[in-house]
């Protein structure tokens, strides 16, 4: 890789402004997949600053009932923690769901967030990608495209976010915490962290350049009995969705209160169906209702040459997701 | 009775393996080593326009750049237009680097950066700037499928009876069209050496599956004689065929530490595998059978078109076996090859039959369902009692008996017949099946034993042990003959230092080495014997040395183990230090009279959920007939690893190319899927043993090759079962079976 200076940061503020200070400085954490990157040049940092030795790893309970996940925890005591199991377990299967248990062991919550696509032309620094060389051209656009968008993507780019953490976390409405380098701390609604490649496919997320993830705020949940995360993929394991689904539901007396319907590896961030919400909300938890959600979900996906399938399939998914988490099969 | 011949031994290099002791190519050091990182090109096809090292050069460690302006011609044949004329020679016309600004394919090697270290030699590759006057490329095979000629090699494609008219007449006919796409080997080593000289001799150290031919082209090469090279390759991390042939970075390493007079290591990245070694071609196959409605077959046609390089010809010999599987009077199978700008195919695990079979075996399944028989029954009835293609018998055959006990540990019989008809749940239930086939082969190859009075013995040859367990299959033959006990033998191969032995590959090393091993421990029981006589009071006086065996430090009569003498009094009395023999084996006259094949029958079991397109190979039993087997516990690994290597190629490998640039577009394992442990649920794998006296002395015949022979197809007739739908185009992934 190319040669690039490390500091390890000493405290949250210090690394928010070491890495503020440097327009080519980036976090490092768990480093499994910045460090890929780097060694494919893929990214090329001249600095990277290590937040492995802050003190953002606990994982605690929040007022009003909720749950603050520290963005240095770790993804596998995350998915293990009794506070996650028993209030959030969808969290919990959406983790284990990915990547495998040695990666998790390693990848950081603030590190998942951050992962970049699986796009092929993305990481092969010969063909053109907008996202990793902004003006050279999208390759997949017109190129092999069987795991890439079908919601939200421009013609600059049709990549998709590829993880399976934020998906539930969408669904649960998570909001990600950050801090900069002047040490003001705000929160982003998980559903507007990552964003549309629109002109600037280069940006996966809304973060300022320097701004830290400190933790991931969980507000209380309902969907503790009623959820299921499902992935579907070329192989069992230790591959990145075709296309993943979270679905949570809050059932009272068969009648769907609250429903949430987020897809994976769709579009470049995790994409949050309100339209499948809204066909569900106040009505029959059944079988007939969720295929009529999942039209409602897909009915403006936009399928490249080589993904249509993921139109039917997400379908089928979301279908099959809602029949797990309603308890109906 | 055999002491350990037939039983199960764990690998006698199984610690060194996972302590770290087993070296690996990679891990060799020399003094002064100085690291290569090759750079790749970025066009399919063209030439070099220019080539800036400049930046490269300047670098922190960097030691020389190589590019094809500054690195010496390799060997007497620098122009690939020279084609030599002995088929032997036509295979080294292998493609190596740095010798021309020609580009023939995407990611060839275009620049080698040495440096002081391996981090500052792939960190200056990346300021190596190449320009292309890049030409129109063609990578599709698709594309130029019209323009598949045959190959020079191999056998000529020539109709058995009449075929079209057969066809013509079938009762019924089935007929399909199938493909495969570009698969890669994908070993977990990378391919790597360390090439080290002094002066005109040349020492290296590569993963390697064939010493002798490594020694070879490095020889002509570099126009020294081939006793001045020396291969060491002690262990291999998995191959495949990967390293069957000399692959361009031996060379190109070598050549480097030539020019820089000091000892040079490269490594492959993943990535660079993927063009740094040949790969299992594109294959389009049509079949079409035609059979009487009792199911027997009248007409059998299988025409393949597969890939091959611009300046190279590869044939997979993809329709070899289905001239010899069922017994049909009219059949044309030929195949054809097409050029493409890729690097050259090669073999890749059970070449050509798994292409081949997967296509049959798919159309034996359709004409199955056509005539509405059992697609075991099918078989059945189509069975070969001799071969088809020569007339001769079978030296052995025991795939009757493979069938019919697999059928009935699978449990066959409860197989309901129309597809969609067996469910578990919400899930679709398929059961599917298909025959297995490899060669018996037996190769030219020659080994040593050293004999000592102590009662050990050191047994060298030059073949390889890509994880097979050949170092544990011939320690138990060396040790069996000569009636030691294992942890007596010290058997080493992998180096070039050894007598010659064939490549590993073609699953002929147990009966070609292990028959050397055996025919050299006999030559040592007959010096011994000759010794012991040489006395006047010999209690062996007038036996043959087929009449004695060693055991146990003592040369004794089989008939009459009273009658013995003592080896280390022998050796002792006649002042032996040691008694060395060299034995090659040769494939026997007799061979010739019989048709000399594996066998084997796979029964699988799919469970699909048909909503999301998933498909679960929940139970595998694959029953093989091989010959003897020397050493069940590395023998039903290689079956199991078989059965995996097939449910990859079924359900999940596919190398992908953006033809729009002629490039692979997933050169990685996270892009390039393999089967992961939960991919994989029961598999059980039986032998039923041929007592086979014509093969070889050892009664041996292969089965790296042959467990994964019949899995995809067995695998896409199960989805069939499952599913109602007829999978032609692998891998089967959930997008096609939605």
């Amino acid at each position: 890789m190319r040669p690039f200076k490390y500091t390890r940061a000493s405290d949250a503020a210090a690394a928010a402004r070491a890495v503020a200070a440097n327009p080519d400085a980036r976090f490092l954490a768990g480093g499994t997949n910045i460090l890929d990157l780097m060694k494919e040049d893929v990214e090329r940092p001249n600095e990277l600053v290590d937040l492995t030795r802050l003190k953002l790893a606990e994982i605690t309970t929040a007022p009003g009932g909720g749950v603050s996940i520290g963005a240095l925890a770790k993804n596998t005591d995350t998915a293990n923690h009794p506070l996650i199991r028993k209030n959030y377990p969808l969290l919990t299967q959406a983790i284990v769901a990915g990547a495998s248990g040695q990666l998790r062991n390693m990848a950081t919550n603030g590190g998942n967030l951050m992962q970049r696509t699986r796009c092929q032309y993305f990481y092969d620094t010969a063909m053109p990608c907008n996202k990793r060389e902004p003006g050279t051209g999208c390759g997949a656009r017109e190129g092999l495209n069987r795991i890439h968008a079908i919601f939200g993507w421009s013609e600059k780019c049709v990549a998709t976010y590829p993880g399976d953490m934020a998906n539930a976390l969408y669904a649960l409405e998570a909001q990600v915490r950050v801090r900069n380098a002047s040490g003001r701390e705000r929160t982003i609604p998980i559903g507007e962290f990552h964003r549309l490649p629109g002109d600037t496919p280069e940006k996966d997320n809304n973060l300022e350049h320097g701004e830290l993830i400190v933790a991931i705020d969980l507000p209380k949940s309902n969907f503790a009995n009623n959820y299921y995360y499902l992935k579907v993929r070329d192989r069992a394991s230790y591959a990145f969705a075709l296309v993943a689904v979270a679905a949570a539901l809050e059932i009272d007396r068969d009648i769907i209160r609250q429903a949430r319907v987020v897809m994976g590896s769709v579009a470049h961030k995790p994409w949050r169906s309100q339209e499948a919400e809204a066909a569900l909300s106040g009505r029959p938890a059944s079988e007939e209702n969720f295929r009529r959600a999942a039209a409602a979900a897909l009915a403006g996906a936009k399928p490249l040459a080589h993904n249509a399938y993921k139109v039917e399939l997400g379908k089928r998914a979301i279908v099959r997701a809602l029949m797990r988490a309603a308890k109906l099969i | 009775m055999p002491r350990y011949i037939g039983k199960e031994m764990s690998r006698v290099d199984g610690v060194a393996k996972v302590t770290g002791r087993a070296k690996y190519a990679a891990e060799f050091r020399a003094p002064n080593l100085a690291y290569g990182f090759i750079v790749l090109g970025t066009v399919a096809k063209g030439a070099i326009k220019s080539i800036d090292t400049r930046e490269a050069e300047r670098a922190p460690g960097v030691v020389r750049v190589f590019t094809h302006v500054n690195a010496p011609k390799l060997g007497p044949k620098a122009s690939h237009e020279q084609a030599p004329p002995r088929a032997q020679e036509e295979q080294d016309k292998s493609f190596r680097a740095l010798q021309s600004d020609k580009i023939y394919f995407n990611m060839q090697p275009v620049a080698l950066v040495v440096a002081e270290t391996y981090e500052q030699a792939r960190y200056a590759s990346r300021l190596v700037k190449v320009t292309y006057n890049a030409e129109k490329h063609t990578t599709d095979t698709e594309a130029v499928r019209e323009r598949a000629r045959v190959p020079k090699q191999g056998p000529p494609p020539k109709p058995r009876g009449n075929p079209e008219e057969a066809m013509k007449n079938a009762a019924v006919k089935v007929e399909g069209e199938y493909r495969i796409p570009i698969e890669h080997h994908n070993p977990m080593e990378p391919h790597a050496a360390v090439a080290v000289w002094d002066g005109d001799k040349l020492t290296i150290f590569d993963k390697s599956q064939e010493v002798y031919n490594v020694r070879k082209h490095l020889a002509s090469s570099f126009n020294i004689p081939e006793t001045n090279v020396q291969v060491i390759s002690p262990y291999v991390g998995g191959a495949f065929g990967s390293s069957l042939r000399p692959n361009y970075y031996p060379s190109l390493t070598a050549m480097a530490a030539r020019e820089l007079k000091r000892p040079v290591k490269v490594v492959y990245t993943r990535t660079q595998m993927f063009t740094g070694h040949g790969h299992r071609p594109y294959t389009i196959q049509r079949v079409a059978l035609g059979a009487e409605r009792n199911g027997k077959l009248t007409a059998m046609i299988h025409e393949v078109v597969h890939n091959t390089s611009t300046f190279e010809e590869f044939s997979d010999n993809t329709t070899g076996f289905t001239r010899q599987v069922y017994a049909c009077p009219n059949l044309h199978a030929p195949l054809r090859i097409t050029d493409t700008d890729l690097n050259t195919p090669t073999w890749m695990r059970a070449p050509g039959a798994v292409s081949g079979m997967f296509a049959l075996e798919s159309a034996m399944d359709e004409l199955a369902y056509a005539l509405k028989i059992d697609p075991l029954e099918l078989r059945l009835i189509n069975y070969a009692e001799r071969d088809p293609e020569s007339g001769k018998p079978f030296s052995s055959k025991a795939l009757r008996e493979c069938y019919r006990l697999g059928a009935e540990k699978f449990g066959w019989k409860n197989r309901k017949f129309e597809p969609r008809s067996m469910r578990d749940g919400r899930l679709l239930v398929g059961w599917g099946t298909a025959t297995g086939i490899w060669g018996a082969f037996q190769m030219p190859a020659t080994a040593r034993i050293t004999f000592r009075p102590n009662g050990t013995a050191h047994v060298a040859s030059a073949t390889s042990d890509i994880g097979p367990g050949t170092y544990t299959v011939i320690t138990m033959i060396a040790a069996e003959y000569l009636g030691l006990r294992p942890e007596q033998v010290e058997f080493e191969l992998g180096d070039s230092k050894f007598p010659r032995a064939p490549a590993q590959g073609g699953s002929w090393t147990t009966a070609s080495v292990g028959s050397a091993v055996h025919g050299a421990a006999l030559a040592v029981t007959a010096r011994l014997l000759e010794f012991a006589n040489r006395e006047a009071n010999s209690p062996l006086k007038g036996a043959l040395a087929a009449d004695v065996e060693m055991l146990d430090g003592r040369l004794r009569l089989k008939s009459d183990a009273s009658r013995f003498v003592n080896i280390a009094e022998v050796m002792k009395r006649n002042s032996l230090n040691e008694i060395t023999e060299t034995f090659e084996s040769k494939p026997s006259q007799e061979r010739r009279n019989y048709a000399t094949l594996a066998h084997g029958a796979q029964f699988i079991e799919v469970k699909v959920d048909p909503d999301i397109g998933q498909v679960r190979v929940t139970r595998a039993i694959e029953v093989t007939a091989c010959g003897k087997i020397i050493n069940p516990k590395a023998s039903h690994s290689q079956e199991i690893g078989g059965v995996v290597w097939g449910i990859g190629m079924a359900l999940q490998e596919a190398t992908e190319i953006d033809h729009r640039f002629g490039r692979i577009m997933n050169p990685n394992l996270q892009h390039y899927h393999v089967p992961v442990n939960a991919d994989v649920h029961m598999i059980e794998t039986i032998f039923v043993e041929e007592d086979d006296t014509v093969v070889n002395p050892l009664g041996v015949k292969g089965m790296g090759e042959l467990g994964m022979v019949g899995i995809p197809a067995a695998i896409a007739n199960a989805v069939f079962h499952a599913t109602g739908k007829r999978i032609r185009e692998l891998p089967i992934t959930p997008d096609k079976l939605l």
